[in-house]
């Protein structure tokens, strides 16, 4: 038996927090420890956040997030229809940011490759980016 | 809760809210910068005892000020950091640039 949820938002900064916490409470039937919880929610943080300054350019879009579980694995899926990543790979190196004038730190695929178990980034130029995170949340 | 920001002569204290991700940075960047612009400030303090997530976000602001505040001899503390937000200070590095205190 798997759960699915959709949610779609504005692109928007102040929608940051509302995707993380929702996600935290869909993924709070796992019965998650605190860490499991606060590493979810700072992946799924960035992963939004980069939606928002990077892939709309902090103009009007909307982002998607799709998560699913099955047996006591989560996958959350975020989405946007933005400009899309010219370089995958450099954009994944840790430090790496295109915005350094903006206190951007570099760290954004770095913590979700850091707090969830898998990673994948796919992404089109003027279509858009997908990240898809999967972790398990071990029995208790 | 909301950012507070006091002065103390030449030192910031700045009472983080409930987060620091991306959208609480941008309302707290500028009145930081402000006061660090006008020459005031030396030493900033982060106290994060109410704040319960911080992101990279977070991070690159930190970063950010510490640029500003260094080449003045100026020194960025962390106090109040609950276990995550620790994790994702020492994760990042910059408890190599920046003093922590550890609360209890």
């Amino acid at each position: 038996m798997s759960d699915k949820m959709r949610l779609e938002f504005d692109s928007k900064s102040s929608n940051e927090s509302f995707a993380r916490v929702t996600v935290a409470s869909f993924v709070v039937r796992l019965d998650p420890t605190l860490e499991e919880l606060s590493d979810i929610k700072t992946a799924v943080s960035e992963a939004v956040t980069n939606c928002v300054v990077h892939g709309y350019g902090n103009e009007e879009g909307k982002i998607i997030i799709e998560c699913y579980i099955e047996e006591n694995e989560i996958t959350i899926m975020v989405e946007d229809y933005g400009v899309g990543i010219e370089d995958i790979e450099q954009a994944m190196e840790p430090l790496f940011t295109t915005k350094p004038t903006e206190d951007r730190a570099g760290m954004g695929f770095s913590f979700m490759g850091i707090f969830m178990d898998d990673l994948w980034v796919e992404s089109e130029r003027n279509k858009g980016t997908k990240v898809t995170m999967k972790k398990k949340i071990e029995k208790k | 809760m909301r950012n507070v920001i006091m002065l103390e002569g030449s030192k910031m204290l700045i009472r983080i809210g409930d987060d620091l991700d991306h959208h609480t940075v941008l309302e707290l960047k500028d009145s930081i910068d402000e006061m660090v612009d006008k020459g005031v400030v030396r030493d900033i303090a982060f106290d994060f005892s109410t704040t319960g997530f911080m992101d990279s976000a977070g991070i690159g602001m930190i970063m950010g000020r510490y640029k500003k505040i260094a080449p003045l001899g100026g020194e960025i503390t962390i106090v109040g950091m609950n276990p995550a937000i620790e994790r994702i200070i020492r994760i990042s590095g910059i408890h190599k640039i920046i003093r922590m205190e550890l609360s209890k």
